[in-house]
């Protein structure tokens, strides 16, 4: 039994009068690769920034390697180091090179001297298929290396677990495929991630549990094919309907499951 | 004016000399007023309420009265509080608090024009709220706050012409005396007006350079990428 790396308790996040999740249990077990689903405005962007911390919950634990990460006093910059995070408009630092953007982390937070925290941003832009835009700004790269470069980023950290929040919306159709690839790569060498996305294709494939949730809820959550043939619900049946519908033309485009 | 050539050659050293003076002060007054402006700008965008309330209240104080009347106010109605102060430290005052009013608000601008994002990441790799407005936001930011704050240089080296109030030997103070001795109040001012405009011209080509030199490739204010 793989022992669980992230777990979210109870939680729950209001903003104003808006209640944005209320009561969700969710447990990351090491190696494994969950996607969420679900419709736009759901709080699926929200959870994720609330389990590295980025935004505060307010109610319920959220556990680190069986640690409560949200107890008063913790010390969140120690936290966020383990746990990586990739944006969806990638929010690399456009003052720095695609190298040192991946080397920022390693100098300044883990304080690591300057000739192995190269070898190491080096080792993680190959692993992304970038090594040779390494002197390139972030101006200077397409949407699809940006993200690319950020996913980079975030492994140089080396975290226990990678959280998605949507990394391929932000993309022109023609560059999804290689931060997919990437990720792809990623969930088979066993990383840990949870992935919020609408790439129902990558959903399908990569997933070892899908979530959908919806205002604010989990719905249901199974494995791919139980999701996906068997669905339990009307709810999720409805949007994997209706996304497949929206969907399902690209990824016959590019040639079967993508 | 046939003899302006003259005139102006031949009171040019004082001239020269008072120009050293305005040319020490500004950057006295634009390196303090840079150190105020920029605490001020982050102590306003990332501070709690008392350092916020502190930094609206200096900048709206200091830009919203006259120059003169600060520098008055320090030179003449200090010593009423019992605190005298030199012509030089007076104007150093006056320049360094009235210009730190306004560099604050051009790079508060630019503070936010930079957006949660980067905080946002950088808080994401682990940075902590200070080191990343260090590491990652303020880079960024000054670069971008370089085109509108290249005003501040300008403004203040003419401004500076009003400390010859309180009798500072700058640039203005030797125009005042040559006219009062020659009686030839035109082409002394005359004289001095070219100075000046000479000074802002080559401050000028040192703002461009300083703009061209920090440009981050592929990245600029307008064609800001994602």
């Amino acid at each position: 039994m793989p022992e669980t790396i992230l777990e979210a308790r109870n939680l729950t996040k209001v903003y104003g009068q808006n209640t944005i999740f209320k009561n969700i249990n969710l447990k990351v077990k090491e190696g494994e690769a969950i996607v969420i689903i679900g419709p736009s405005g759901t709080g699926k962007s929200t959870l994720l920034r609330c389990m590295n911390l980025l935004t505060r919950a307010d109610g319920g634990q959220i556990l680190l390697d069986g640690e409560d990460i949200t107890a008063k006093g913790y010390n969140e910059d120690k936290v966020r180091q383990h746990i990586g995070m990739v944006f969806q408009n990638f929010l690399l630092f456009n003052h720095l090179t695609a190298l040192d953007n991946v080397m920022i982390g390693l100098t300044k937070v883990k304080k690591m001297p300057r000739e192995q925290a190269i070898k190491k941003a080096m080792e993680e832009l190959r692993r992304v298929g970038l090594l040779d835009r390494a002197d390139h700004y972030p101006g200077q790269l397409s949407g699809g290396q940006q993200q690319r470069v950020a996913i980079a980023r975030a492994l140089a950290m080396d975290p226990r677990v990678m959280l998605f929040d949507e990394p391929t919306s932000a993309l022109d159709p023609e560059l999804i495929g290689e931060v997919l690839g990437v990720m792809e790569k990623l969930a088979r060498d066993r990383m840990t991630m949870l992935v919020v996305t609408h790439e129902m294709g990558f959903a399908r494939e990569v997933a070892d549990r899908i979530v959908f949730m919806e205002k604010g809820s989990i719905v249901e959550e199974g494995s791919p094919d139980d999701l996906f043939y068997h669905p339990k619900n009307d709810r999720t049946r409805e949007f994997l309907w209706k996304i497949t519908e929206l969907y399902g033309k690209k990824e016959k485009d590019k040639g079967g499951a993508a | 004016m046939s003899d302006f050539p003259t005139f102006f050659l031949r009171f040019l050293p004082d001239l020269l000399h008072g120009a050293g003076i305005t040319i020490l002060i500004t950057a006295e007054g634009l390196v303090a007023g840079f150190i105020l402006g920029l605490l001020t700008a982050l102590a306003r965008t990332y501070g709690d309420k008392f350092w916020r309330g502190l930094a609206v209240g200096y900048i709206e104080i200091f830009r919203g009265t006259p120059l003169l009347v600060q520098l008055f106010l320090i030179y003449y109605g200090l010593p009423g509080l019992g605190i005298t102060l030199s012509r030089e430290l007076s104007a150093f005052l006056a320049l360094g608090l009235n210009s730190g009013a306004y560099q604050a608000e051009y790079l508060r601008g630019s503070l936010l024009a930079i957006g949660e994002g980067q905080m946002m990441a950088g808080r994401a790799i682990g940075l902590s709220r200070w080191k990343t407005v260090w590491h990652v936001i303020l880079p960024q930011a000054l670069r971008l706050a370089i085109p509108a704050w290249s005003n501040e240089p300008v403004s203040l080296l003419k401004s500076t012409a009003v400390v010859f109030l309180i009798a500072v030997p700058e640039l203005m103070a030797r125009a005042k005396s040559i006219a009062a001795k020659t009686y030839d109040p035109i082409a002394s001012y005359l004289a001095v007006a070219i100075i000046y405009l000479a000074m802002v011209y080559l401050l000028d080509l040192v703002l461009r350079w300083m703009e061209n030199n920090t440009r981050i490739p592929g990245f600029d204010m307008e064609g800001k990428k994602a």
